[in-house]
């Protein structure tokens, strides 16, 4: 009976509650701007931002897993699309697509189509090297990892710095199978 | 009329991180509750290592005189259960209502550590008003 298999990010995001995207925003960004304050280095913030964003995502897979009604995946192939096609709609109301894979499948580019986080954003001189939505990053390694598949996510291209889009690389580093580890017999 | 006498999660590692019973029925105490949940996770765990079926992820119902035992296991390894009157129905979609809060009302209060025991008031609200609405087998989604 409730095998009805994943439902698509347009109606999930339909159907969560939704705050004013300016809010949002303008949040993300007071954070980032109060971390530059404390830390002052750039290099810091990028680390912070992905290891808050880290903690985000070890919570919010089981929320993606439950509302999106989801299955294993099969391949990691499968897994990217997922978060590409689904997950980026159901939190963020964008799409992604998925490309640049390399030959044993363990590895692709994340093109982001929009960026609701970068609204109203110019990078300052002050603030080179730093990846303003580097929290994205670590919500994915984080989601990731609580399915067990041990992830690199990192920027390659972002508006912010000049290039022409929004492009996350995703490396696949190792997976760690479900098992108990029952060493019984050796 | 069926009823579910209570409720268990387990997180991944095998640790009872919540429990409750609903009406007079199977009540226990914490020490029988804690040996419930680590005897059903060791359980479960082996069933997976016994069963004939490739890829199978463990025990999802256990059908006894006195009661039914429905679990459903997240792919993050937590584990749900129900223990319930025989023949019950409903009881996945009841499992799955109560994944979704979960997610809700455990994961996504800030001040809840992760793997650690449930307590977590809304949760507790809204978890009996979901139970009670299946005891009125209102739950057929």
């Amino acid at each position: 009976m409730p095998t009805a298999g994943p439902r698509s990010g347009d109606a999930i995001f339909a159907n969560v509650e939704r705050v004013n995207a300016e809010l949002f925003t303008l949040t993300y960004g007071a954070i980032v701007r109060q971390l530059l304050t404390d830390l002052e280095e750039v290099e810091e913030v990028n680390k912070q931002l992905d290891q808050m964003g880290y903690n985000i995502g070890t919570r919010l897979i089981d929320e993606f897993l439950a509302k999106a009604n989801i299955s294993r995946c099969v391949d990691f192939k499968e897994t990217a699309e997922m978060i590409a096609k689904v997950g980026f709609k159901m939190f963020l109301g964008v799409t992604a697509s998925v490309t640049n894979w390399d030959i044993e499948g363990t590895c692709c580019n994340m093109v982001l189509e929009e960026n609701p986080l970068v609204d109203f954003v110019e990078l300052p001189d002050t603030c080179q090297g730093l990846y303003y939505c580097n929290v994205l990053c670590g919500v994915i390694r984080g989601a990731l990892e609580m399915v067990s598949m041990k992830t690199e996510v990192t920027w390659v291209r972002d508006v912010l710095r000049g290039d022409d889009s929004y492009e996350l690389q995703v490396k696949l580093l190792k997976q760690v199978p479900q098992e108990y580890p029952y060493k019984d017999d050796e | 009329m069926a009823a579910v006498y209570s409720l268990f999660i387990i997180n991944k590692s095998g640790g009872l991180i919540f429990y409750k019973d609903y009406g007079s029925s199977g009540r226990m105490d914490t020490n029988d509750s804690l040996r419930v949940a680590s005897l059903w996770h060791s359980m479960h765990a082996i069933s997976q290592q016994l069963s004939p079926t490739v890829g199978c992820s463990g025990i999802e119902l256990l059908e006894a005189d006195t009661f039914d035992l429905h679990c459903f296991q997240s792919l993050t390894g937590t584990k749900f259960f129900v223990v319930s009157e025989p023949g019950t129905q409903h009881m996945e979609a009841l499992l799955k209502v109560i994944y979704e809060l979960y997610t809700d009302y455990v994961l996504k209060n800030p001040f809840y550590e992760m793997e650690m025991p449930i307590r977590c008031e809304l949760f507790d609200l809204n978890l009996s008003q979901a139970v009670q609405k299946d005891r009125v087998a209102l739950l057929g989604r």
